[in-house]
């Protein structure tokens, strides 16, 4: 905790010529944000353009529910409502602008704004991503302290849980633990729906890969710090082992995982499309899944641009968090 | 090194019973993980060339009567809402499922290599760009991508194929990339450069050889997480459609019986699981012997 303090007061007492190299590298950093940003929407663009067929026809069956042989008017009602007709360039240039100003398009399917779909939906997820980070750091480091640079039961338990978890598809641990828990012994409810209960099962599947990648992180670095000065110091001074593993070793094991966390949200985001499918859980699983099957390109789109944000923003945020757990970086 | 790693050329005229011993030894410095996970490999490999040695009934077959029974002696991994032998459908899934992973991480590794041999043999500015690129590809998430694929071209094999390769391609791109560059370092590159030998002979003779050997494991590696990906695409609806017996449509035809018979999804599951176990024991092993920090317990 003296480190984070330390730090802010550092920012605090910062001359000024070091806050200025501070703000140019949040600017920087900003800019370089918006531009993958831009960048990504550029690329889903393009990738949508490829679409074969005639999309008009495509969402006037699907919305009709039947093939149907549209006539001229119908198509061109449907190609001027979202801009087919016009040139690649001109429906960029919308498409972007749109998005300069939060608009995302209007869905094919459910006549309304992608934005309101998703903002209906997207607070289930974030709180199944932002608990099951908690729950993976709490598992990761739990292992770590206890396995790291040991030979014991944890330790062999540990190794063999990261190769596992990295091979498992979490569909199948999910569907193990609802079988077991919710169908066998009736603890769970099935249908996860909104609840606090309905949160346990699926926040230990989707936190379980992660935690098995942070946990192996942490651990190697956990074992190489065991050898370092610091540690011996402590250990002459009469510290405790697990004293010592917990005070000492751990905040610093604990910074490559920060960096990870970034890709980690990311992850546990997209993670939940199938953890939601898995436990029938309110959240953008399930509409994304539904816009996937019945092709609403604007709601697909919009979904994957929402999630690119997800990943951009939490990596500035790991960065800004690393800065200020790790005050040396803040002059690089 | 030769005698904890022997391998069958260096013994030229040897009798055979020396021969032999000198595959006896080989296997010896094998793991036994990874003896088992070849043997599993094996049995998987049989299922999808010849699926009728392994099949105890016909995968197509409906029996009505006999539906949604429980793994037993008859039906080892139960039957379906048909009356269909679970475990013969697995089997005769096999194939499909092994040609999805082997096409999706082709697909990935073209793309990989040539992101990541433009990024690291190109300039400084090439390397700029495409590096951005793929950073770029990176901040989708690899099933986001995947679903974007689909909902473009509609669900289907190929689909699937293409969509989970370019998902997981930012991944190889980044790893060719480094790899290009820690061997374009390398003390033997500026050697040979010293020498005096053409760029084009450089990057053929010494480049491209040595920076390409560690992806032979990487490729091992990435059937069995391509697989996994397909098949996760599959159970959401959006890869192979039922009745297919693929391994993942498996497990989409079974999601609605999961309450009642819960072999439907976890059998297939397990094969999906085990092959991906199996792939990565091995993988990691291929790996270790690639990178020549060889273990070797007890030979």
């Amino acid at each position: 905790m003296s480190t984070t303090v330390d730090a802010l007061a550092a920012v605090g007492t910062a001359t000024p010529d070091r806050r200025r190299r501070l703000v140019g590298r949040a600017g920087r950093r900003l800019l370089g944000a918006v531009g993958v940003l831009w960048a990504a929407a550029t690329v889903t663009f393009l990738l949508q353009a490829l679409m074969p067929g005639d999309r008009a026809r495509l969402i006037i069956n699907q919305t009709a529910g039947t093939m149907t042989s549209p006539t001229a008017e119908q198509r061109a009602a449907v190609n001027a409502t979202y801009h087919l007709d016009d040139s690649l360039f001109s429906q960029y240039l919308h498409y972007i602008g749109g998005l300069a100003h939060g608009d995302l398009g209007t869905s094919y399917f459910q006549h309304q704004e992608v934005t309101k779909i998703i903002g209906d939906q997207i607070g289930a997820t974030i709180v199944l991503t932002l608990v099951s980070l908690v729950l993976a750091w709490a598992i990761a480091l739990t292992v770590t302290v206890l396995a790291a640079g040991r030979d014991n039961v944890f330790s062999r338990l540990a190794s063999g849980f990261q190769i596992v978890s990295a091979a498992v598809p979490q569909y199948w641990v999910g569907t193990i633990l609802l079988v077991v828990f919710s169908i066998q012994l009736g603890i769970f409810p099935v249908e996860s729906g909104s609840g606090i209960s309905g949160l346990v099962l699926p926040a230990i599947t989707l936190a379980l890969p992660v935690a098995g990648f942070l946990g192996q992180v942490s651990q190697d670095e956990f074992t190489r710090l065991l050898d370092q000065p610091f540690v011996t110091s402590s250990r002459t001074r009469g510290a405790s082992d697990l004293g010592v593993r917990i005070r000492h070793v751990l905040r610093h094991a604990a910074l490559p995982g920060v960096t990870l966390s970034g890709w980690a949200l990311g992850f546990l985001f997209s993670g939940a499309v199938i953890v939601e499918t898995v436990f029938a859980r309110p959240g953008i699983g399930g509409v994304l899944v539904g816009a996937a099957t019945s092709r609403d390109i604007p709601l697909v789109t919009g979904i994957v641009i929402v999630s690119a944000a997800v990943y951009v923003v939490a990596n500035l945020l790991v960065d800004v968090a690393y800065t200020i757990i790790d005050p040396r970086l803040k002059d690089a | 090194m030769s005698t904890a790693n022997p391998s069958f050329d260096e013994a030229p005229g040897r009798s055979r019973g020396h021969r032999l011993s000198v595959a006896r030894a080989y296997l010896r410095s094998v793991p036994i993980g990874v003896q088992l996970a070849t043997v599993v490999l094996i049995v998987f490999l049989i299922a999808a060339i010849a699926p009728g040695l392994l099949q105890t009934h016909d995968a197509y077959r409906t029996d009505l009567l006999s539906g949604l029974k429980a793994p037993s002696g008859s039906h080892l991994f139960g039957t379906d809402q048909s009356g269909r032998d679970v475990f013969s459908r697995v089997v005769a899934g096999t194939r499909q499922s092994l040609q999805i992973g082997l096409g999706a991480t082709g697909v990935a590794l073209v793309i990989g290599l040539l992101l990541g041999v433009a990024a690291g043999l190109g300039g400084r500015w090439t390397d700029g760009t495409v590096s951005r690129f793929i950073d770029v590809l990176f901040s989708f998430p690899t099933l986001f991508l995947a679903l974007l694929l689909v909902s473009i071209f509609g669900a289907g094999i190929t689909t699937t194929i293409v969509a989970v390769g370019v998902g997981t391609s930012p991944g190889y791109a980044r790893m060719v990339r480094g790899q290009f560059i820690t061997v374009r370092r390398a003390g033997y590159v500026e050697a040979a450069r010293a020498v005096g030998h053409t760029r084009s002979r450089i990057v053929r003779q010494h480049i491209f050889p040595n920076a390409i050997r560690p992806l032979v494991a990487i490729f091992t590696l990435g059937v069995g997480q391509s697989i996994a990906f397909a098949s996760g695409l599959a159970y959401l609806g959006l890869g192979v459609a039922p009745p297919s017996p693929e391994w993942g449509a498996l497990l989409d035809a079974g999601r609605q019986y999961v309450t009642e018979a819960w072999w439907l999804e976890l059998m297939p599951g397990a094969a999906i699981v085990l092959f991906a176990l199996s792939v990565t024991v091995v993988g990691r092993h291929v790996q270790e012997r690639l990178e020549g920090n060889v273990k070797v317990e007890d030979a």
